[in-house]
C-alpha cells in the first residue's frame, strides 16, 4: 500500500472553462480548485451538466481549460499544444471508457499494444507487455479473441489492460461500469482498486453510482459547475 | 513507426476487402489502359519502322503520276531508257530497278493460287532486299530473252507446293507456264493485312511481253541509294533528269514523282506516336479519376473511423502519425491499383499484340512512370482525408457513434 505524497500530482487553481460565445456561452467550470495526490483513487461524481465529464477531459489532457491554472507534476498543461498534450497522454496517463472503445476485429493482443506502437516499442517487448497486462486483468489464454468475441466485462477488462500497459502515472476512468450488470461492475471496480493498491496508479473515475463510489478513497461532488462536497472516505467497499 | 504505419494500413486494407478492390478500380484501369496504349502504340511505331526497312535500305521509288496514291490518269509511263538513263547519270546508286506488276493466276499440280506477278531485273532484288533461300536469281540470258523462269516468295511456295522443294517445278502463271528458278527468304508478316511474301518475280521482258502486253513501258523505278549517301542532291538530280526526260516546261508540275520510304517512316512513325501520345493522355484522366474515387473512400472511410481516431488520439497519437496513417492507407491502396494495373496491361498488350501480329516490347519505362503516378495520385487524393482525420478533436471524436 503506497501513501499519497504530500505534494500535488495533479492541480487545479481558479479553472474555469467556457464553451461558445457570446450569448451562448456557457460556464461547464467555474473556478475550480483541487488537489490530487499521487496514489489516490478519486471518484467524480454529480449529475450530468454538473461539470463533471468537462473536469474529466482537462484532467486527461484532452481539453484545455479556459482560464485558471492546471498542472501536472509541475508542468502548466494549460500553456501546452495539442501535440505536447498528446505525449503527456502517451507518456502518463491511461483512459477507460464507459463504451470500451476498443478497435473493432482487432483481437485483444493488438487493441493492448497499441499505445506501446505509438511509444515506438519494439515488436517483442510489445508482446511481452500486453500478454503481461491482459494477464493482470484476468485474461490469459484471450489474446486471439476480438471485442466482438467477449463480453462487455471482459472487453472493459481488456480496456484497462490497454491503459495501463504503459505502467501510466494516473488512470482515467469514465463511467468504467455504466454499461456493466452490476456483478461485472464490481469485478471491474475491484480490478481498478487492486491496481491502485498494488501498483500505486492514481484513479481518476467519473460515475453517477454511488455504489462505485464507494470503492474511492475520496469522492469529489460536482454541481452546476463547481465542487459542492469533497469527503475522504477511509473506509472503502472492499477494503 | 513507419513500417507499423505500412503493417496498420494493410491490415485495414484486408480488413475491408471488397471495398478496398472496388476503390482500387478506377486506378487499375487507369494505368492499364495508360500502358497498354504507350506499349501498343510504340509498337505500331517499331512495326512501321520495320517494314520500310523491309522494303529495302535508302530506297527511293520512282512513280508516274503526282500524289501518293495510284498513278494520276494521263501521266506517261516510263520506259526502259529512262531507268538506263539514271543508272549512267546519277552514280550514287547502288541499284536501279526498272519494274512492271500485274495480278495473275498461278497454278501449280492440283493447287490454284492468285499473286501480283513483278517483273523486274536483278536489281529488284538488291533494291528490294530480298534474300534468296533456295535456288538463284535470272541469268543473263534468261533476262535479255525475256525467258519463262521466276522467283517466287514464301506465301507463293506454301500455298502451291507445301512443304516440297519448288525450286525446278513447273508453274502456270495466266496463260504461260514457267520455271520456278529461286525461292526468296521470307520477310514475315506485314501490319496493315498486307503479306510480302506474296509475290512472284520474273525477268522484266518475259511479264511485258507475256503479262502486260506492252514492251516498252514501266510502271515503277525503284532506286536504291549506296549506304551513307545524303538523299536530297540524289532525289533532285533525279528529278531534274526526269522533268528534262519527260519535257516538261519549267512552270508546269512533276508529272510523276520520287519519294524517300525513309520519309515515309518518319512522317508515319511521327503520326502514330502522336496518336499514342494522345491516347496516353486521355488515359491518363481516366487515372486522375481513379484518384478521385481513392479520396471519396478515403473521406467515408475517415468519417467511419471517426471513433477509432478518437482513441488513437486519446491514447497519444500525435496529428502527423494518425495523418500518415490514413495517407499511408492511401498510398498503399493506390499502389496496389498500380501493381495490378501494370499486370492487367501485360496481359492485354500480350493479347492484342498477338491480335494483330505488332511486336510486343515491355517498357519498364511507362510501368515505372505509371506506378509511381498511380502512388503519387495517392499521396494527392489521401492527403485531404487523412489531415481531416489528423485534425479530429478527440473529445468529439471519442462521441461519435
Amino acid at each position: 500500500m503506497n501513501t499519497p505524497t504530500p505534494t500535488p500530482l495533479i492541480e487545479f487553481r481558479g479553472v474555469s472553462k467556457t464553451y461558445g460565445q457570446g450569448q451562448a456561452a456557457f460556464l461547464a467550470l467555474r473556478g475550480i480548485h483541487l488537489g490530487i495526490r499521487q496514489g489516490e483513487f478519486l471518484a467524480i461524481m454529480g449529475p450530468s451538466g454538473s461539470g463533471k465529464s468537462t473536469a474529466m477531459n482537462i484532467l486527461g489532457c484532452l481539453d484545455a481549460p479556459s482560464e485558471g491554472e492546471f498542472t501536472f507534476q509541475g508542468v502548466h498543461v494549460e500553456r501546452l499544444g495539442r501535440n505536447q498534450r498528446a505525449l503527456l497522454r502517451r507518456h502518463y496517463l491511461g483512459f477507460v471508457f464507459q463504451g470500451f472503445n476498443l478497435l473493432a476485429r482487432t483481437s485483444a493482443q493488438e487493441n493492448v499494444e497499441l499505445p506501446l506502437l505509438y511509444r515506438g516499442e519494439s515488436a517483442p517487448k510489445r508482446h511481452a507487455a500486453a500478454r503481461e497486462a491482459l494477464a493482470r486483468v484476468g485474461l490469459s489464454g484471450w489474446e486471439r479473441h476480438t471485442p466482438a468475441e467477449l463480453s462487455g466485462g471482459q472487453q472493459q477488462r481488456v480496456a484497462i489492460a490497454r491503459a495501463i500497459v504503459t505502467q501510466p502515472l494516473v488512470l482515467l476512468a469514465d463511467e468504467p461500469t455504466g454499461n456493466l450488470d452490476s456483478h461485472r461492475s464490481h469485478e471491474i471496480m475491484e480490478l481498478l482498486v487492486t491496481l491502485n493498491r498494488e501498483q500505486g496508479i492514481t484513479v481518476l473515475m467519473v460515475t453517477h453510482e454511488p455504489d462505485m463510489a464507494g470503492y474511492a478513497s475520496r469522492v469529489v461532488h460536482f454541481v452546476d459547475g463547481e465542487i459542492a462536497r469533497d469527503d475522504l472516505q477511509e473506509n472503502r467497499a472492499c477494503s | 513507426m513507419f513500417i507499423n504505419a505500412i503493417l496498420l494500413a494493410l491490415r485495414e486494407i484486408r480488413r475491408n476487402l471488397m471495398r478496398s478492390f472496388l476503390t482500387i478500380l478506377g486506378i487499375v484501369i487507369g494505368v492499364a489502359a495508360v500502358i497498354t496504349m504507350v506499349t501498343l502504340g510504340n509498337g505500331a511505331t517499331r512495326m512501321v519502322g520495320e517494314q520500310i526497312a523491309s522494303l529495302g535500305s535508302n530506297l527511293l521509288i520512282l512513280r508516274p503520276g503526282q500524289s501518293m496514291g495510284p498513278a494520276a490518269f494521263g501521266a506517261p509511263n516510263f520506259r526502259l531508257a529512262d531507268a538506263e538513263a539514271i543508272r549512267a547519270q546519277v552514280s550514287a546508286l547502288k541499284a536501279v530497278a526498272p519494274i512492271v506488276s500485274s495480278g495473275a493466276p498461278l497454278v501449280a499440280g492440283n493447287n490454284n493460287w492468285s499473286s501480283t506477278v513483278t517483273g523486274a531485273t536483278n536489281d529488284y532484288f538488291i533494291a528490294g532486299n530480298w534474300k534468296i533461300a533456295a535456288g538463284r536469281i535470272f541469268s543473263e540470258d534468261e533476262q535479255h530473252a525475256g525467258r519463262a523462269v521466276c522467283v517466287i516468295g514464301a506465301t507463293v511456295q506454301s500455298k502451291l507446293f507445301g512443304h516440297q522443294n519448288p525450286v525446278g517445278a513447273e508453274l502456270r502463271v495466266k496463260n504461260f507456264s514457267c520455271l520456278v528458278v529461286g525461292l526468296l527468304t521470307s520477310k514475315g508478316q506485314g501490319a496493315m493485312g498486307m503479306d510480302q511474301d506474296d509475290v512472284v518475280v520474273m525477268p522484266l521482258k518475259t511479264a511485258q511481253r507475256r503479262l502486260t502486253g506492252n514492251p516498252q513501258d514501266i510502271r515503277v523505278i525503284l532506286l536504291s541509294m549506296r549506304d551513307g549517301a545524303a538523299p536530297e542532291p540524289i532525289m533532285a538530280q533525279i528529278r531534274k533528269l526526269m522533268r528534262e526526260r519527260r519535257k516538261i516546261a519549267d512552270n508546269d508540275d512533276d508529272n510523276f514523282n520520287l519519294m524517300d520510304t525513309r520519309q515515309i517512316a518518319e512522317i508515319l512513325s511521327g503520326t502514330i506516336s502522336t496518336i499514342t501520345t494522345l491516347l496516353g493522355a486521355v488515359a491518363a484522366v481516366s487515372l486522375l479519376v481513379g484518384g478521385i474515387g481513392i479520396m471519396n473512400i478515403m473521406l467515408v472511410s475517415v468519417t467511419e473511423r471517426t471513433r477509432e481516431i478518437g482513441i488513437r488520439l486519446a491514447i497519444g497519437a500525435l496529428e502527423h502519425e494518425v495523418l500518415l496513417q490514413f495517407l499511408i492507407e492511401a498510398v498503399a491502396l493506390s499502389a496496389f491499383g498500380g501493381i495490378v494495373g501494370i499486370l492487367l496491361a501485360l496481359i492485354s498488350c500480350l493479347g492484342l499484340s498477338a491480335l494483330t501480329h505488332m511486336p510486343f516490347e515491355f517498357q519498364p519505362g511507362i510501368n515505372l512512370i505509371s506506378f509511381a503516378f498511380s502512388a503519387l495520385i495517392g499521396v494527392l487524393f489521401g492527403y485531404m482525408p487523412a489531415r481531416r482525420a489528423a485534425r479530429l478533436d478527440p473529445i468529439e471524436a471519442l462521441r461519435h457513434e
